[in-house]
């Protein structure tokens, strides 16, 4: 705690989105999140941010009214503070910049962060998600494929999980070079096996194949890769990159297979940007959105046009596998990012169960956690390169809210189950998006020290419910359409803070409400006829029993430790942390401490007016 | 009559004939002409498909020889309601034929050559009540009227404005001569006219046209008489002129104009500019013809929907709209809205006003009514604005997707509040057919004095009516309708408004399994309430909901005496 400078200011103006309406309020700063409390006579409306998610702070130039903070979070919120006196500002700045990214990995929030469980429970959590049960899902090992723990140490390969999907014939010999012959050592191995197919996706980095060289062993790999699919005579291989960055790949050593010397492989490129380009494509996209021009603005940042272009790759893999039931391998330059966006795609269009609550967890553990999506550097968890940052992980969400926005009927979750998932990958709250592969989550010792996300997300699951979910009449491939129509700006993550912006009511929030009411009604229901039987009396006059709709489902708490207490003494401010546990949504969410009743239901009331018309009528003038 | 029709159809059955559907296998049957309807039966002996195709709505028509030596050809037909369907027929005269007889009865002159007035269904009696609604009923439901304002039938023979009711809700203060002077002084006489009273504050929306000042700044002391009497002296007036302060001001060149500060002390002008007429259909085009493109170029499709502005426009009407609603429930003024000759944006502005602010037109018999009243007798030209869609290659006339403009802009009201409206897309889908080509009579004609020369109410069944029945009704409802009687304000931010792929995208598997989850709402929805019913609060507003609906068909069934 000695990167906080200051505990605490008051009279903080905050800013709403257009600098114009503003709330007065008292700012504090904590180990682990910036709060800011509006003070009103009767409310008391807080707003929490984690520390992690904040991915810049602006100190903007001087004005009347005070000193203009302007923090941007990972979570696409914004805010836009106003502090009474300079040198506050300074302090805060200096505080949130040391704060929001850490230099060491001990000082991250999932190790300060206990969510009251038991040791017991803790491991248990741990073990909810496991590859081995995933794998016999698929059907493995069988006559095919076998569960190699040949890179168990991590010797093999030191990005790669323990356990690898390999085909049956392939010798250790073979497996040995072929991760030579691959950019870091990352081999061929399955990523996903289709049963009724029998064909499989698999992954790795590019070869290290030049202008020239070979690898017996490599070709071996696909040869074997391809053998172990009885039905199709060929694999595609599936360069993810432009063709252009590829090529350029092969004058440092690297690049991809040449045809010739791989028979039986059919090559692709797709064209997806690396993440350098995906960096700036968001930053254009978060800056663009302007009232006259704002689908000009849209195209100009290109981000559409690379969502569709990993969509593109995704839907390709799933035709292959599916309908002509050819086996793919895919990879990029080293296989962890474009490679992980299309391989996990690639499993939520053919596999039902990827779109279940608990299969997008087991998805996004084996694709992105195990095979080492650098979650560290690509989330700038840590102080590091801001060049190792990039959204890849977004998009892939974004990708699947677009399969979601098509077949409102297939998939288990609704769109906050992919927002919870998307703000805990940057919150560092939970211990499973920590670090960069799996060997260094060991080195770690993260299932010892930290707590797992997806108990707690079970737990909940029952507010990420999509209630049209269909399984029975979605239980093969999903076809979607990439024609460009189908894609649009995701407004409820990008602009997920604009509460104007978002509809106001809700048909989710609504259909699951009622749907509780229903569950719980029906419990009374049969509890009163229980106890009617057990008393030998007639049941009661039923119409008592409807219950109070809750929008949310369960009662959230809010946090109600006065702050003032905590003077930025280290044991009250984790105290207030340990306070709102319970509630392990609320990280950075606005609430009413009076009943929060700020539900997508509620209407506007008359005192707040839409801006833009507003404003637009001040400025006309009687011209003529 | 039937001789008529019959010189248009030269082969009337052609065999063996391929039909290429969106999203169906190519199908082989009997194609077949009659007066009104292509007909297409599949030719298998069970469960055969049929197709029953309004010729009305056949927007444009190509064909092209194939086979050898040109032996067959190849009819492609485009909809009104953006359907494009596939015929391919054998032998090139048959084709021809056919294609001419479908140029010629799809755009038939007169109005009761058209199917309306031969739609007999078995079921409709063309005695039933033909609309749901009139100013003399609006004006007998809102007690609080008559104190201000009253009902004048100075327009009871059209003489004074073609394209107004017989009957209009004026101020008490102002007799008929006054009324007809001032008409002469609105472009077309439509003189201003009260459209919808706010009850919790008494202000009022007005609509008419553009006042006839001309260049030399002419004055007409009893339009002045006739506004101020709108409002109290004290008060203070808006008004929302839906063209821009350069546009009218030209406008004064070729004889119109606007209301002067200096003669119309109590009212402030306000310009928001919405596009019209020929900018608007060429903007329906552009996006239609963007829907359609195969290309797979993600840049293209966003500046092709950029370049067609379409949103943009659909931004303008709801932007505007809240600026009205706002003037009213906010700032508590009155309002009055006209553009040029307010018959297109100035009923497009105050239909979606009043759906903002006023809970009863958000029910489904109640935006029927508020469609009939601002739409279809305040006149808005359905003949003309509607005669093409967005693939006709004929030349453009008057044709301006106005109508389909408030459709989109409802659509996205019903999107940001999707418990608000009591009707779902599914309406909004089927007038936006029926505006186009429908079997009934609603949407024919540009003004009531052209309905009642032609018989209209006489001899064509009423779509309002018709959508009312129980059994249509149910198809149209928003199961998750829970009134409010707050006002919806929507949001304009470009964010917030979204392409109405509902629409635009009607004809493809997005399409369905939108389908599918609308029918899964319901089942969830009717499971849910089923059970809730004998029990819960649910059951109280919809029995209150009945009554209220009693009460209104009392009142049409005694306007109907």
């Amino acid at each position: 705690l000695k990167h906080l400078r200051l505990p605490h200011v008051e009279y903080v103006k905050l800013l709403d989105r257009y600098g114009k309406e503003s709330t007065i309020g008292t700012l504090y700063l904590t180990a682990t999140h910036l709060i800011y409390v509006e003070q009103d006579n009767h409310t008391r409306k807080e707003t929490w941010v984690l520390h992690h998610h904040i991915s810049s702070v602006e100190k903007l130039s001087l004005t009347v009214s005070g000193c203009p903070l302007l923090i941007h979070c990972k979570t696409f919120q914004r805010l836009h503070l106003l502090l009474p006196r300079e040198r506050d500002t300074q302090d805060v700045y200096q505080s949130l910049i040391r704060l929001c990214q850490p230099v060491s990995e001990d000082e991250l929030y999932a190790f300060l962060y206990n969510p009251n469980q038991t040791e017991a429970e803790r491991r248990d959590g741990w073990d909810l998600i496991d590859m081995a049960t995933d794998f016999s899902r698929m059907g493995l090992p069988n006559e095919f494929w076998d569960i190699s723990s040949i890179n168990s140490s991590y010797e093999l390969c030191s990005t790669y999980p323990s356990l690898l999907g390999i085909p049956k014939t392939a010798t250790v010999a073979t497996v040995t070079g072929s991760a030579k012959f691959r950019s870091r050592g990352r081999l061929p191995a399955l990523s996903y096996y289709h049963k009724d197919t029998k064909a499989a996706v698999c992954r790795c980095s590019q070869p290290l194949s030049g202008l020239s060289s070979r690898c017996v062993e490599d070709e071996q790999m696909l040869k074997c890769i391809n053998d172990a699919n009885p039905h199709c005579p060929f694999i595609y291989v599936v360069d993810t990159r432009p063709k252009l960055n590829a090529m350029a790949n092969r004058a440092a050593g690297k690049g991809y297979e040449n045809e010739e010397n791989y028979p039986n492989i059919r090559f692709h490129f797709q064209g997806i940007d690396n993440i350098h380009v995906m960096r700036s494509s968001l930053q254009k996209l978060l800056e663009s959105p302007t009232m006259s021009d704002y689908l000009v603005g849209l195209e100009s940042s290109g981000w559409l046009r690379h969502i569709k272009s990993v969509m593109d790759a995704g839907v390709f893999l799933a035709k292959a596998v599916c309908d002509e039931g050819a086996s793919v391998l895919v990879h990029c330059s080293d296989g962890w990012d474009r490679t992980a966006q299309v391989c996990s795609l690639a499993c939520v269009l053919l596999d039902p169960y990827y779109r279940t609550i608990k299969g997008l967890m087991v998805l996004i553990e084996r694709e992105w956690i195990s095979f080492g999506h650098k979650f560290n550097h690509r989330c700038g968890h840590l102080e590091g390169n801001p060049k190792e940052v990039s959204p890849v992980f977004t998009q892939f969400v974004e990708c699947v809210w677009h399969l979601c926005e098509q077949f409102p009927c297939a998939f288990q979750f609704n769109e906050s189950y992919l927002l919870i998932i998307h703000d805990h990958v940057y919150a560092c709250q939970y211990g499973n998006f920590i670090g960069n592969c799996q060997r260094e989550q060991q080195e770690m010792r993260l299932r010892e020290r930290t707590f797992s996300l997806w108990p707690y997300l079970l737990q909940n699951q029952a507010e990420f419910q999509n209630p049209l979910y269909k399984r029975a009449t979605h239980n093969t491939v999903l076809r979607p359409s990439t024609l460009p129509l189908h894609f649009k700006f995701w407004c409820g993550m990008y602009n997920r803070y604009d509460k104007g912006m978002q509809p106001r009511q809700s048909v989710v929030n609504t259909l699951l409400a009622l749907t509780l009411r229903h569950t719980q009604e029906q419990k009374t229901m049969t509890e009163l006829q229980r106890l009617a039987v057990v008393d030998g009396i007639l049941p009661g006059p039923i119409g008592t029993v409807s219950l109070p709709p809750d929008q949310n489902g369960c009662p959230r708490t809010t946090p109600t430790t006065s702050f003032g207490q905590s003077n930025g003494d280290c044991t009250s401010v984790s105290t207030c942390a340990g306070g709102k546990e319970d509630s392990g949504l609320e990280m950075s969410s606005q609430k009413e401490a009076e009943g929060s009743s700020a539900t997508e239901h509620e209407l506007q009331t008359k005192t707040d007016k839409p801006v833009s018309m507003v404003t637009q009528k001040e400025k006309v003038t009687e011209s003529l | 009559m039937t001789m008529e029709f019959s010189e248009h159809i030269k082969t009337a059955n052609v065999d063996d004939v391929v039909l290429k559907l969106p999203l169906r296998p190519a199908l082989k049957g009997t194609l077949c002409v009659t007066a009104h309807h292509l007909v297409f039966s599949e030719r298998k002996e069970e469960g055969s498909y049929q197709l029953l195709l309004l010729l009305r709505s056949v927007d444009a028509i190509e064909k092209r020889m194939t086979g050898l030596s040109g032996s067959s050809g190849t009819i492609v037909i485009k909809c009104k309601d953006l359907r494009i369907l596939q015929f391919d027929i054998p032998g090139m005269e048959e084709c021809l034929n056919v294609a001419s007889s479908i140029e010629a009865l799809s755009s038939l002159e007169s109005v009761t050559e058209l199917y309306p007035f031969f739609h007999r269904p078995r079921e409709l009696s063309l005695s039933e009540p033909w609309g749901l609604s009139s100013p003399q009923q609006q004006y007998a439901q809102t007690e609080r009227l008559w104190d201000r304002w009253r009902l004048s039938k100075v327009n009871r023979n059209f003489s004074v404005c073609m394209s107004y009711p017989r009957t209009v809700i004026v101020p008490c203060a102002i007799d008929d001569i006054t009324l007809a002077k001032a008409a002469s002084f609105r472009q077309g006489g439509r003189f201003p006219v009260l459209c919808y009273y706010h009850r919790s504050n008494g202000m009022v929306i007005m609509r008419s046209s553009q006042p006839m000042t001309g260049a030399n700044r002419k004055r007409c002391r009893e339009d002045e008489l006739l506004l101020q009497a709108a409002i109290d002296e004290s008060e203070m007036g808006y008004i929302i002129d839906t063209r821009s302060a350069q546009q009218a001001q030209q406008a004064r060149m070729a004889g119109g104009g606007f209301e002067s500060k200096a003669f119309y002390h109590h009212w402030r002008r306000l310009h928001r500019h919405l596009e019209r007429g020929k900018v608007l259909q060429e903007s329906l085009i552009k996006l239609v013809e963007a829907c359609g493109d195969p290309s797979q170029n993600m840049d293209r499709w966003l500046s092709k929907l950029e370049n067609s502005k379409w949103l943009s426009h659909v931004h303008s009407a709801l932007s505007t709209a809240g600026l009205v609603a706002e003037c009213v429930e906010r700032d508590g003024h009155s309002v009055l809205v006209h553009g040029f000759e307010g018959t297109d944006t100035t009923l497009l502005v105050t239909s979606l006003a009043q759906l903002i602010l006023d809970p009863a037109s958000r029910t489904f018999r109640g935006f029927l009514q508020l469609l009939e009243r601002e739409w279809v007798q305040a006149g808005h030209p359905f003949r003309q604005r509607c005669a093409h869609s967005a693939h006709s290659h004929a030349r453009l006339r008057q044709e301006c997707p106005a109508f389909l403009l408030l459709l989109d802009a409802t659509w996205q009201l019903g999107r940001q509040f999707p418990l608000a409206l009591e009707f779902s897309e599914v309406l909004l889908l089927r007038l936006a057919q029926d505006a186009y080509a429908s079997d009934y009579g609603t949407f024919l004609c540009s003004s009531e004095q052209e309905r009642c020369a032609l018989q209209v109410k006489e001899n064509t069944h009423c779509l309002f009516q018709f959508l009312l029945r129980r059994e249509e009704r149910e198809k149209y409802v928003n199961p998750l309708y829970e009134a409010t009687d707050l006002a919806i304000w929507p949001s304009v931010h470009p964010q917030s408004l979204q392409l109405w792929t509902g629409l635009f995208l009607r004809w493809t598997e997005y399409a369905q399994t939108m389908d599918e989850a609308r029918e899964e709402i319901w089942t969830i929805v009717k499971e849910r309430k089923e059970t809730d019913r004998p029990k819960g609060c649910a059951h109280t507003t919809l029995s209150r909901h009945d009554s209220f609906t009693n009460v209104e068909n009392l009142m049409d069934e005694l306007t109907v005496l």
